[in-house]
């Protein structure tokens, strides 16, 4: 078998909506989306990165208590989590196909050293960075 | 001298009301906006429309969410771009001053070297002076490494240093923006 990471997971406050942000309008595919009861796992995958998996959590039980789920939702909300960094080949044609269906870019498409990075903002409001590395 | 700004005690909020995970989404709305043109004026009333809130709640919603009351926060980015014009670029000091969002060179000057501890001019000489590896940081995440922690306001820093002494911090948590 194939070692490393496999799974990472981001909070989102709800997954109906996560769902469609990272398959409808990022073009991410489901990888798994099971549910037992009230709690759902649910992760998808970049089309061209098939060994890892991005989880789409919601805080709650049966994980957390309801004031921490309260806590890490509010964290989410005021962008405090931890940066996201995607990889593409051409950041300024990403943002043009996603900001046409609707993503929320906090930074246009900027040259920097002879890279390109743009900013966008998942519906729950996790941060990601769009990155065309040099050459 | 430096570094005074960071030795001031930090207040540890305690007992803040949680606030609602969708209002603060709305927030954090204004707070990007403001990183993505932080040279542009951000009245409170543009703020406020941006997120959907009250002019009357916008600034005490936003220093309960993100510690700090926007106009400040403003400022912080202000001095983190044209902190980074500084070192990454040859341009004039008033060139950097008009980009970066001031009205005039004197303001610039002045803010620069209250937040910073020294002068735009002598920044970029140290800067250049000095060695640095963060290519492999994405550029976005060097530039808020260097942004200014600026616990107390711009004003109450002035007085402290006129003052000699650094005990009113305490007032800072009660000053409105």
């Amino acid at each position: 078998m194939n070692q490393g990471i496999e799974v990472v997971g981001v909070y989102v406050d709800n997954q109906d909506e996560a769902l469609e942000f990272y398959v409808g309008k990022l073009g991410f595919r489901v990888h798994t989306d099971v549910r037992n009861g009230d709690y759902r796992w649910l992760t998808v995958q970049h089309p061209e990165q098939p060994s890892f998996q991005l989880g789409l959590f919601v805080p709650g039980a049966p994980m957390q208590d309801a004031a921490t789920a309260q806590q890490l939702r509010a964290l989410v909300a005021k962008g405090a989590m931890p940066p996201l960094v995607l990889a593409v080949s051409d950041c300024r044609a990403m943002h043009a196909q996603w900001a046409a269906k609707g993503v929320e870019f906090t930074q246009e498409p900027v040259e920097r050293y002879g890279s390109v990075d743009a900013g966008f903002r998942d519906p729950a409001g996790n941060g990601w960075k769009l990155i065309q590395s040099r050459g | 001298m430096k570094r005074q700004i960071l030795d001031s005690p930090l207040t540890q909020p305690t007992d803040l009301p949680s606030q609602d995970p969708r209002l603060l989404r709305r927030l954090l709305r204004a707070k990007d906006r403001m990183d993505a043109a932080s040279d542009e004026a951000w009245p409170v009333e543009r703020l406020a429309s941006v997120s959907g809130v009250s002019q009357a709640h916008f600034a005490r919603s936003f220093k309960d969410a993100f510690g700090l009351p926007p106009h400040r926060y403003l400022l912080t980015r202000r001095i983190e771009r044209s902190t980074a014009l500084l070192r990454d670029t040859d341009l004039p000091i008033t060139e950097i001053a008009f980009t970066t969002g001031w009205g005039s060179l004197g303001t610039f000057g002045r803010t620069f070297r209250d937040v910073t501890g020294e002068s735009p001019g002598a920044h970029r000489e140290r800067w250049r002076a000095t060695q640095h590896s963060l290519a492999l940081v994405p550029a976005c995440h060097v530039q808020a490494a260097h942004r200014p922690d600026l616990i107390t306001a711009v004003s109450e820093k002035r007085r402290q240093e006129a003052d000699g002494t650094k005990e009113a911090s305490t007032k800072a948590t009660k000053e409105v923006p």
